[in-house]
């Protein structure tokens, strides 16, 4: 079923269920890691490597000092493996000898005053010879002589269709480009943060800040040499994460653990101070991408050529899927014939990078998007005409050599981007203006992209998620999953279609605490998998609910809520079990090699075609968004509402990514701006409305043919800004964020440029 | 130091270092967690109060200013209140972090602009950052309490 | 324990600070910048704070025939919204309004803004451009000092150990006074300035430049004028000055460098540009 909505806030709220995280947030009573009372609880510090890798040659604990009071912990009381459980075991918990990067931790202490623990930094030293030519930059690690690990290259990835060197032969416009994107940092509003302690019972509970608990329970349990069953982890309420609360919360979760092992039962709090997060913490990786494209003189793409490259920082940690998803973004949702993207992950001596929204995806479209316009420059064509001309239709072949089903809706949501935003008359209206003496230039850029929701691959059946619907006597109903919910919503689109699958209403459903002691693991909150992957298991739950009801506590087959729960009690009083499973099974045509990046990569693509306006002052070269239009053909929205702040927030994001946030680096290779002051994300006076259009389709493959959304957004504003910028400045950009000192630069090298 | 205050109505006495952050007080010596730690700096605004009926960054200022001061933290918002009401409507809290300090903005805002104008709403958010909403939910919310629009 | 003082006077003030130990006390007004050192920065150890908030004097604003005397307690807040600033001196209205955001303005006093003596204080180029006087009371009595002769160097003013800023005094402009005010900041709100501007230049009827003064932050080690530009406008005529000697005067007249937020070339070109707008738009 096909349905068009404009803008979600215009539709009937009372549809739609108020979030059932609303009040308890927004009168403050929601408890934060932060705000968890505790008795008795020890303070905890990090103390880290100050060199960008070397070797720690001592680290002496002042003897003059009273140690007595505190907790300290080093390498050496790590009972089981020092390591943090990831893809590879190359990152040390607490660092023994060898280090790679600054800011690595060495040591830990607890106290029960923080005061006290200040005073005790200063009586550890710390000697540490550093390597003599740490590497920072991506080609810079490519050439090196400097090796970190084996040609610093963590993994080398080949997308190769078809035959680009034959190809080039046919293109009569050919355009070389190289683009580079900085690191970002998350900017969660609630820093990282664990609480762990050891239970009288011999249970060491960690509760804390995170989205993935199973990885931290796994963590936990290499390195503390606990059984699973000694070991519970719990997600308080998370203020924030996007990516960047997935992996490290393993890091702080251990520490915490560590100093808790020892502190014979008191809880210890590891909190991080702002400061310490923006420096230590994984942001973005870094890209460096060559993108070659060629088309025939009709516009007709027949070549994608690129080079793509991200820093991964010091250690392995999640880079070689970063760098997966980026290459297989990195062509776009285009019909080509010939494409060749060589993607590599690349150590450097930062501290490691993670994951961020978007996770590779942002990185490889802005290239391929700038790029584009680029092409259509040289092609003298409007660049929406020239996606027109390549966008992706039902029946073509991917860039991944699959052939395009019926959920393809490339050419429909750029069509509606193109209308909602009236791009033709803005474009007129602006070169009006442009030619006129105002103290303002503007511009109107697009993209059009698409975004794989879930894992990539086959990495939906290598999680083999698990979802519990646990019914109660009284008719309630529990779900049980370790997908958290962290501010996307979780928690109420996962209770909405429960509750819609059951035929119940919604008070009657509830998600249960993200408690590794309950709940099974679902597989991490990431890749856009929640609603779409996870959704789909419990609507599957739900259905084995209903018909378990049916076959064993009389349920009838069209039933009221009293029903319902009538049927439960029978159920309980019987001494039968009201708990039922659903376990991921794979679609049927997902076939895909990961070896050589062919065949079916998600289960669903959503569909986006993203409009700027902008507006650069001629004198200062500053540039605000006038207007943004954000298209998006996503599904199902579960909730619209929840959907268009997903949009709203990743939008804003992208637009943070395209203009005012940038990770500066000291000569250490940790950020040098590690203060709110000094990294700036959009505020209020920076963002007016944007006009966000929903395009439903229903052919996803989660509940009632929704996708994921989360990432989606932000893969298009920054190119989309760029484009923009470039229209109305007519230079060319090739790197974000695109600062006024960037473009002052450009405007006065280069020719041609409308303000010198 | 000895420090008497009214928060959210009620008289309070605090003994504690006359330097500590309002922030701290708050959420360490009166157990009212509402106001966040975000930055330690004036940059974020989840720690925004109102004292004396303006917002404020309650981590810039210290007890010794606070002898005699009326305070009102999101605990002493009524949750009936348009403002809660119509976060809630407008789904304008995600993660939830930024939103006490917003409502507190957004509450010194409609008492010197009861019908703000979308400029208003923009200049006098400015100084609490959200990192999820993109701000769209929250614009919405604020102006349906100022005008008192309800939905449903 | 640290001590907190919390005079009621002016005299108690002055009194008080006579006495204190030096290196180890801190003034403390609104508190938004001496709270953050304490945050971010190795926290000293203060012995006593001196806390000037609960002076009455200090927050008062009076307006006479010459001008306005703005008390150095004076919050950023209601600097904007006065109406008397907003009708006779704009650009301080202009400035207070764009330091910070709402939560900063509530609490950051004028008098604070000028004894921290960053570079990019959000309104020391109004009172440049404006020719402010300081009052500055000390153990012997008050005195007037030109704003211009406050920043010694980086972050380092012209008050005396026992001494207060008291007052900032700003006369009315004569007729034929045209004012420009710009901030160039990281983002819209909550931004530090990598180029501030406030321009005041009185022409006289036929577009003859009589005197212009400039004020500028982060372009240098503390608020500056354009002293060359000045001399370079004044008893020119508008349709005379040149582009080209605009700019060497301003390349000359401040010192711009490379950090965190910005770049030494792109503030001296904005600079640059800004000064040559102000002087076309000036209204």
């Amino acid at each position: 079923m096909t349905k068009l909505l404009e803008v979600a806030s215009e539709m009937e709220k009372r549809n739609f269920p108020k979030r059932v995280d609303g009040l308890s947030k927004i009168t403050g009573k929601a408890l934060y890691v932060d705000d968890i009372p505790l008795n008795g609880v020890l303070h905890a510090s990090t103390i880290r490597s100050s060199c960008a890798g070397g070797v720690v040659e001592e680290l002496t604990f002042d003897p003059t000092f009273d140690w007595t009071p505190f907790v300290v912990v080093t390498a050496k009381d790590i009972p089981g493996l020092n390591a943090i459980k990831m893809l590879e075991n190359d990152q040390p918990v607490l660092v023994d000898r060898v280090f790679r990067h600054a800011g690595e931790p060495l040591a830990l202490l607890a106290h029960s005053d923080p005061c006290m623990l200040e005073t005790a930094l200063r009586h550890v030293h710390v000697r540490e010879t550093p390597l003599a030519h740490p590497v920072f930059d991506i080609d810079e690690a490519l050439g090196a002589e400097r090796i970190i690990i084996p040609d610093n290259v963590y993994t080398d990835y080949l997308l190769n269709k078809g035959d680009v060197e034959q190809a080039q032969k046919n293109a009569q416009c050919i355009v070389e480009e190289r683009l580079l994107t900085p690191s970002q940092e998350q900017l969660y509003i609630e820093p990282q943060g664990m609480i762990a302690v050891l239970q009288e019972d011999g249970v060491l509970r960690i509760e804390g800040s995170m989205q993935c608990p199973y990885y931290v329970l796994d963590a936990l349990e290499q390195c503390t040499g606990l059984d699973k069953d000694k070991l519970r982890v719990v997600q308080s309420t998370t203020g924030g994460a996007f990516g960047g609360k997935e992996d490290y919360p393993s890091m702080i979760a251990c520490h915490a653990a560590l100093l808790a092992l020892k502190s014979g039962g008191l809880p210890v709090k590891l909190i991080y101070e702002r400061s310490e997060d923006l420096r230590v913490t994984p942001k973005r990786h870094p890209s460096r991408s060559l993108v070659r494209l060629g088309a025939n003189r009709e516009g007709e793409l027949q070549f994608i050529d690129m080079d793509f490259a991200i820093d991964g920082g010091a250690y392995r940690t999640l880079s070689p899927v970063v760098l997966s998803r980026g290459v297989i973004h990195a062509p776009g949702p285009y019909r080509c014939a010939n494409i060749r993207v060589r993607g590599r992950a690349v150590a450097t001596n930062h501290p490691p990078f993670g994951a961020f929204r978007g996770f590779g995806a942002p990185q490889s479209i802005f290239a391929l998007e700038v790029a584009l316009d680029r092409l259509a420059a040289k092609l003298n064509m409007d660049p929406a005409e020239l996606r027109r001309k390549n966008l992706l239709h039902h029946g073509d072949v991917s860039p991944t050599g699959d052939l395009v089903g019926e959920d393809c809706f490339a050419q429909e949501i750029l069509d509606e981007a193109l209308r909602v935003s009236h791009y033709y008359e803005r474009q007129d209206a602006f070169r009006v203006w442009n030619a006129a003496p105002h103290d303002t230039l503007r511009g109107i850029g697009l993209a059009t992209f698409a975004h794989g929701a879930g894992f990539t691959g086959n990495g939906e059946l290598y999680l083999a998620s698990r979802v519990f619907l646990q019914a109660h006597a009284d008719g309630q109903v529990e779900i049980l999953c370790s997908n958290t919910e962290m501010g996307q919503g979780a928690a109420t689109t996962l209770v909405q279609i429960a509750a819609d699958a059951l035929q119940l209403p919604l008070e009657q459903v509830q998600l249960a605490q993200t408690d590794t002691a309950r709940v099974p693991n679902s597989g991490p909150t990431v890749a856009s998998r929640t609603c779409m992957v996870v959704g789909d298991l419990i609507a599957k739950a739900a259905q084995r609910l209903l018909q378990k009801l049916r076959d064993e506590g009389g349920l009838t087959k069209t039933f009221t809520p009293a029903g319902f729960n009538a049927a439960c009690l029978r159920m309980q009083e019987s001494e039968k079990d009201l708990l039922v499973t659903a376990s991921y099974q794979p679609p049927m045509d997902m076939l895909w090699d990961e070896k050589s990046f062919t065949g079916r990569a998600y289960a669903s693509y959503a569909w986006a075609a993203y409009i700027a306006e902008v507006e650069v002052d001629k004198l200062t070269l500053e540039t605000r968004v006038l207007n943004f239009t954000a298209a998006q053909e996503i599904g199902h929205a579960v909730h619209p509402q929840i959907v268009q702040g997903q949009i709203e927030g990743g939008v804003v994001q992208g637009i943070g990514y395209a203009l005012y946030e940038n990770v500066l680096w000291n000569q250490f290779g940790v950020m040098a701006n590690d203060r709110l002051t000094n990294y700036i994300i959009p505020t209020t006076a920076d963002i007016g409305p944007l006009q966000i259009v929903l395009m439903e389709k229903g052919l996803g493959a989660g509940p009632k043919g929704a996708k994921g959304v989360g990432e989606l957004p932000m893969d298009g504003p920054a190119p989309a800004i760029v484009n923009a910028i470039q229209q109305a400045l007519k230079i060319d950009v090739a790197q974000i964020p695109a600062m006024p000192e960037l473009l002052l630069d450009l405007s006065r090298a280069q020719r041609g440029s409308q303000c010198q | 130091m000895s420090v008497k205050m009214q928060i959210n109505g009620q008289e309070v006495q605090v003994q504690a270092p006359p330097a500590s952050r309002l922030l701290d007080v708050l959420r360490v010596e009166l157990g009212l967690k509402g106001a966040k730690e975000g930055c330690g700096e004036g940059e974020c605004g989840a720690c925004a109060v109102l004292v004396n009926g303006q917002v404020v960054n309650s981590c810039l200022i210290p007890l010794g200013q606070m002898d005699g001061a009326e305070i009102v933290t999101i605990e002493g918002v009524p949750g009936d209140s348009a403002l809660i009401q119509a976060f809630h409507d407008c789904a304008a809290a995600q993660c939830g972090i930024c939103t006490p300090g917003m409502i507190l903005a957004a509450t010194a805002l409609l008492a010197e602009h009861p019908q703000p104008t979308m400029d208003e709403i923009r200049w006098g958010l400015s100084g609490n950052l959200c990192r999820c909403t993109g701000y769209g939910r929250i614009y919405e919310a604020v102006t349906q309490a100022s005008t008192g629009d309800t939905h449903g | 324990m640290a001590e907190w003082l919390r005079p009621r006077h002016m005299n108690e003030a002055l009194q008080l600070l006579a006495e204190l130990p030096a290196e180890q006390y801190q003034i403390i007004s609104g508190g938004t910048d001496v709270m953050v050192a304490q945050q971010l920065s190795a926290p000293r150890d203060i012995a006593v704070w001196l806390d000037l908030s609960a002076i009455p004097e200090l927050k008062t604003v009076e307006v006479t025939t010459e001008g306005i005397r703005i008390g150095a307690g004076v919050t950023l807040s209601v600097l904007r919204r006065h109406p008397e600033v907003q009708k006779h001196w704009p650009m301080l209205a202009a400035s207070a309004a764009v330091t910070g955001a709402a939560p900063i303005q509530n609490r950051a006093t004028l008098g604070g803004n000028l004894c921290n003596a960053s570079p990019a204080a959000d309104n020391a180029p109004v009172l440049l451009a404006y020719a402010a006087h300081l009052e500055i009371a000390g153990p012997n009595g008050t005195r007037l000092l030109p704003y211009e002769q406050f920043h010694l160097g980086y972050r380092q003013t012209a008050l005396a150990a026992h001494e207060l800023l008291q007052a900032i005094h700003i006369p009315y402009l004569p007729a034929g006074s045209r004012a420009y005010y710009r901030k160039v900041g990281t983002r819209a709100a909550q931004a530090i300035a990598k180029v501030g501007i406030a321009a005041w230049i009185h022409f006289d009827a036929g577009q003859g430049i009589i005197a212009a003064r400039f004020g500028l932050a982060s372009v240098a080690a503390t608020p500056c004028l354009l002293p060359r530009v000045s001399h370079y406008l004044e008893g020119n005529h508008l349709k005379d000055v040149r582009e080209s000697t605009i700019r060497e005067k301003v390349s000359s007249d401040i010192r711009p460098v490379d950090d965190i937020r910005s770049t030494a070339e792109y503030r001296l070109e904005v600079t640059s540009r800004l000064v040559w707008e102000a002087i076309h738009d000036a209204h």
